[in-house]
């Protein structure tokens, strides 16, 4: 198959950049769109040119390294499944222009062409997205059965990569959807509780202070995210820190 | 040189508490005067790192992925094992011990394994009480399912995401510790080499891979938990970013790499579809549950449909050759069944690499549901990759290398021959022998960081009061000198090839060589053409772009040019072990009836290698593995 790709090249944090074309050929249709861009990258190397740079570890759509924004969509989620390595050039049809940037967003910067930093969201993380506990003083795993409805949901939000597709969709950049996914895993747990107050504070501040936007409800992050969060967990941080936020005023904060 | 690996005395079951019990502790108040560098941060690194930091110690982390949630540890799917006897089903720390030491093919420390069983139940505390989701049942108490190689049900689970669960929590207790101060984290910053002050680890050589800039950092031990090296092979299913140059690096200034030969094949990978192909994906070991494999047993069958091949023109080569597991033998054996299926000519799918894995009978047997309940997911995937559809055709499968059970040498208190220098995690060779049991390799990650380290470290640092290295030791300048020179020449060949296409033929050449199958003709055969694949490397790679900025291509470059020369030790390894072992098969040493035939007189060690200098065969040195309470037998599945 081939494809004319107009792709995203920036050097470096401060530099400005732009579209640039590049004609992909003779990729076999059972490809991922990663290994497209391996064989392009090859090639500009043959021809003594460098590289496009993009992020990419595991390739299996766990790790949440891999970030394009294949014709505007994160993930370019319409065709694929998942994540931007689970997608597939049979998906593609022969000859198609595809355009690809990295995940845009204020919070994200630009490392060089497709790569950005998502350092905001291991710091949204730090501001209390994790329960305190120590290790070897923890109870006997069986001494405190929970639900399993409730460790079932807990898990649909644990499932969580932390790609920042679903900050890339959203016209606003809202982190809405990770952060409400990491405070409902927690949250829901009993182990969580005590934290439960400080959590959804802190990591709410922390994400405003990374200049993430707010949440009106477009549901373009649930439409693109690869690990099927659901948006409704962002009416449930948004009752946790509304409560939170008064109990706060009385001191009365878990 | 004689290797003392520190195993303390008394009965097995004992030795771990004697060792806590008179473990040197370093005080609260002296705890923060030391500074540990941690490199690495999948389950070894981030828990050690958490605890560590916890406990008040300076930490500075380091990983290469953009996050240090992105390590590899995520990607593992089916579990992690811990003797908690939960199912009340005869499970038990000797148990799981001897389970391990078992399918490691008598190749592994008898303390070490015993200790990883021992801790293994509160490694589960442990994450439960962090929020780790695992699977439960209606009643609210923990969920186990059975895995190969043992006969009860001791694997706990999240989903078919244990890994990513597990490194979640590890990981967002060592970012509760950056939030305190007492981790710093250097994310997409690449340890390029270890630093030596009179005879001890005490700092690394550091490249900021966003800016290209160079630097020191000094410390007063340094915890290597850099995983495996199974990347050497070009494909696998490790992350593309793993490689053996952390570990490498180590080896060079004379850490001793133990077993390199050993490396674990896994049965049930998606096949190889062409040469652009960049990595291999498994399809969990659970498939084979239900699944049945199968290759036709006429050569020219093999292009037809496999509809059209009828029952009696099918050869279940698993269950004819091992009626008691048939299709549930262990990963080895699986794997290299596999492998003579398609030497034999009978393999399927394009290029011949490939069996199926069939699930008719299970959908005639359970249904369409049950099948879809069970395994949907995985199917999806399959369907994803491969644009079949497995519920109507049988899923095709081919082995790929998954997991290295070598990695440096390292004592009962997982120091390595340097001191200061620990290793933790695949990177160490310690506790899986010739072959690692399922479910086992996320138990080791996270004993070493969270409850060995934070016990044995102490036996270091207590030597080190009031030794704190100066920063500005010449041995800083001088190994930053040998970095920096190493990278000028990588960009500085400007020849025709690319660094992605030397890997790839190192990768063919060793899993040719030294794969699922060895023999003497093939590794020496392999040991003649490495030199010079990485002699041509040195004349004709070209590296694009400049050291002082991004640049992925260089990144690869290094750690290519290390696999160049690691690949040969490795085929250097396999060829000495004149032995069937585990995950290491040698053609020449086998049973009459094709089952790995090992040699207890003369291979019942470990084999630790000794870097003696560019150009000079390095120097064999074997610890000796000594039985005080199991009797190694031969493994049956027949």
């Amino acid at each position: 198959m081939n494809f004319h790709l107009k792709v995203w090249r920036q050097n470096g944090t401060s530099g400005t950049g732009k579209l640039v074309d590049y004609e992909a050929r003779n990729i076999p249709s059972e490809a991922s769109f990663l290994e497209m861009l391996d064989i392009v990258n090859e090639d500009l190397v043959s021809k003594g040119e460098e590289p496009i740079a993009f992020d990419h570890d595991c390739r299996e759509g766990i790790c949440g390294m891999c970030s394009l924004t294949i014709n505007g969509v994160p993930h370019g989620k319409d065709r694929g499944v998942g994540t931007t390595c689970q997608l597939y050039m049979r998906k593609f049809k022969d000859g198609e222009t595809i355009t690809i940037e990295p995940f845009r967003a204020g919070a994200f910067p630009l490392q060089k062409d497709l790569a950005v930093n998502r350092g905001a969201l291991d710091r949204i993380i730090q501001a209390g997205g994790f329960i305190s506990e120590r290790s070897g003083s923890a109870p006997d795993a069986n001494a405190l059965p929970i639900p399993k409805p409730i460790a079932d949901t807990a898990m649909d939000a644990a499932a969580c990569i932390g790609c920042g597709a679903c900050v890339a969709a959203c016209p606003n950049s809202s982190a809405m959807l990770f952060v409400s996914a990491k405070a409902a895993h927690l949250n829901l747990l009993p182990q969580g509780k005590p934290e439960k107050d400080r959590r959804v504070l802190g990591m709410v501040r922390q994400m405003d202070a990374e200049g993430f936007g707010n949440c009106s409800n477009y549901y373009e992050c649930e439409a693109v995210c690869p690990a099927h969060i659901p948006a409704s967990f962002i009416a449930m941080l948004n009752r946790d820190y509304t409560a939170a936020s008064i109990r706060e005023t009385t001191s009365a904060t878990a | 040189m004689t290797l003392d690996s520190k195993i303390p005395a008394g009965p097995l079951d004992r030795k771990w508490t004697t060792f806590k019990n008179n473990a040197k502790l370093i005080a609260p108040n002296n705890k923060r005067k030391f500074d540990i560098i941690i490199v690495g941060s999948g389950l070894a690194g981030a828990s050690a790192a958490a605890t560590l930091g916890e406990q008040g110690f300076n930490i500075k982390c380091f990983c290469y992925q953009d996050s240090p949630r992105r390590a590899h540890s995520i990607a593992a799917q089916g579990g992690i094992n811990a003797a908690k006897n939960y199912q009340n089903d005869g499970d038990s720390v000797y148990r799981l011990f001897y389970d391990t030491i078992k399918g490691g093919d008598f190749r592994s420390r008898e303390a070490n394994v015993y200790r990883l069983a021992e801790v293994s139940a509160a490694i589960i505390d442990q994450c439960v009480a962090q929020g780790v989701p695992f699977a439960r049942e209606y009643g609210g108490l923990l969920a186990n399912r059975s895995f190969g190689g043992a006969q009860v049900s001791r694997t706990f689970y999240a989903r078919g995401q244990t890994g990513q669960q597990l490194l979640l929590g590890a990981y967002q207790a060592l970012q509760a510790q950056i939030a305190r101060g007492s981790v710093k984290m250097f994310p997409r910053t690449e340890m390029l080499d270890l630093v030596i002050v009179d005879g001890h680890a005490k700092g690394i050589v550091v490249r900021d891979m966003v800016t290209g800039e160079i630097s020191t950092h000094a410390g007063d031990a340094v915890l290597l938990c850099t995983g495996g090296y199974g990347n050497a092979f070009y494909l696998s299913t490790n992350a593309k970013g793993c490689n053996v140059t952390a570990t490498y690096r180590a080896y060079k200034r004379g850490a001793l790499f133990a077993n390199p030969c050993y490396t674990q094949i896994h049965p049930t990978c998606i096949p190889v579809s062409g040469n652009y192909q960049s990595k291999l994906t498994l399809m969990s070991e659970s498939l084979r549950n239900d699944g049945r494999v199968w290759v036709p047993k006429r050569r020219e069958d093999c292009g037809k449909p496999p509809h059209e091949i009828p029952e009696e023109d099918r050869d279940y080569y698993l269950e004819r050759k091992y009626p008691s597991y048939g299709n549930l033998a262990p990963r080895d054996i699986s794997s290299r069944s596999a492998k003579e299926a398609c030497d034999d000519g009978r393999g399927v799918g394009p290029g011949g690499r490939g069996v199926y894995l069939d699930f008719a009978d299970a959908i005639k047997r359970l249904g369409l549901s049950t099948i879809q309940e069970r395994y949907g997911n995985l199917f999806e995937m399959y369907e994803n990759i491969t644009g079949e559809n497995a519920y109507e055709r049988p899923m095709r499968i081919y082995p790929a290398v998954h997991y290295t059970m070598g990695g440096l040498w390292v004592d009962y208190h997982l120091s390595s021959n340097i001191p200061g220098l620990h290793v933790l995690g695949e990177a160490n060779f310690s506790d899986h022998g010739a072959n690692r049991l399922g479910a086992s390799a996320l138990m080791q990650g996270l004993a070493d960081g969270y409850f060995v380290i934070p016990y044995t470290i102490g036996e270091y640092l207590s030597t080190q009061f009031g030794k704190k290295v100066d920063p500005h030791h010449p041995a800083f300048e001088a190994t930053k000198k040998d970095v920096l020179e190493r990278t000028r020449k990588l960009l500085s060949v400007q020849g025709t090839r690319s660094v992605d296409s030397f890997h790839r033929e190192l990768g063919l050449l060793l899993w040719d060589k030294c794969g699922m199958a060895r023999d003497k003709a093939g590794l020496t055969e392999a040991l003649e053409k490495i030199p010079q694949l990485r002699e041509e490397f040195w004349k004709n790679v070209r590296v694009p772009g400049s050291g002082d900025s991004f640049n992925q291509s260089l990144e690869m470059a290094g750690r290519v040019a290390d696999f160049l020369e690691f690949g040969e030790l490795m085929c250097l390894d396999a060829l000495t072990r004149e032995e069937s072992c585990g995950g290491h098969f040698r053609t020449e040493y086998q049973t009459p009836d094709g089952e790995a035939l090992r040699n207890d007189e003369l291979f019942a060690h470990v084999a630790a290698w000794k870097y003696e200098g560019e150009g000079k065969p390095p120097t064999l040195i074997k610890e000796p593995l000594v039985y005080e309470t199991v009797k190694p037998a031969t493994r049956s599945y027949k």
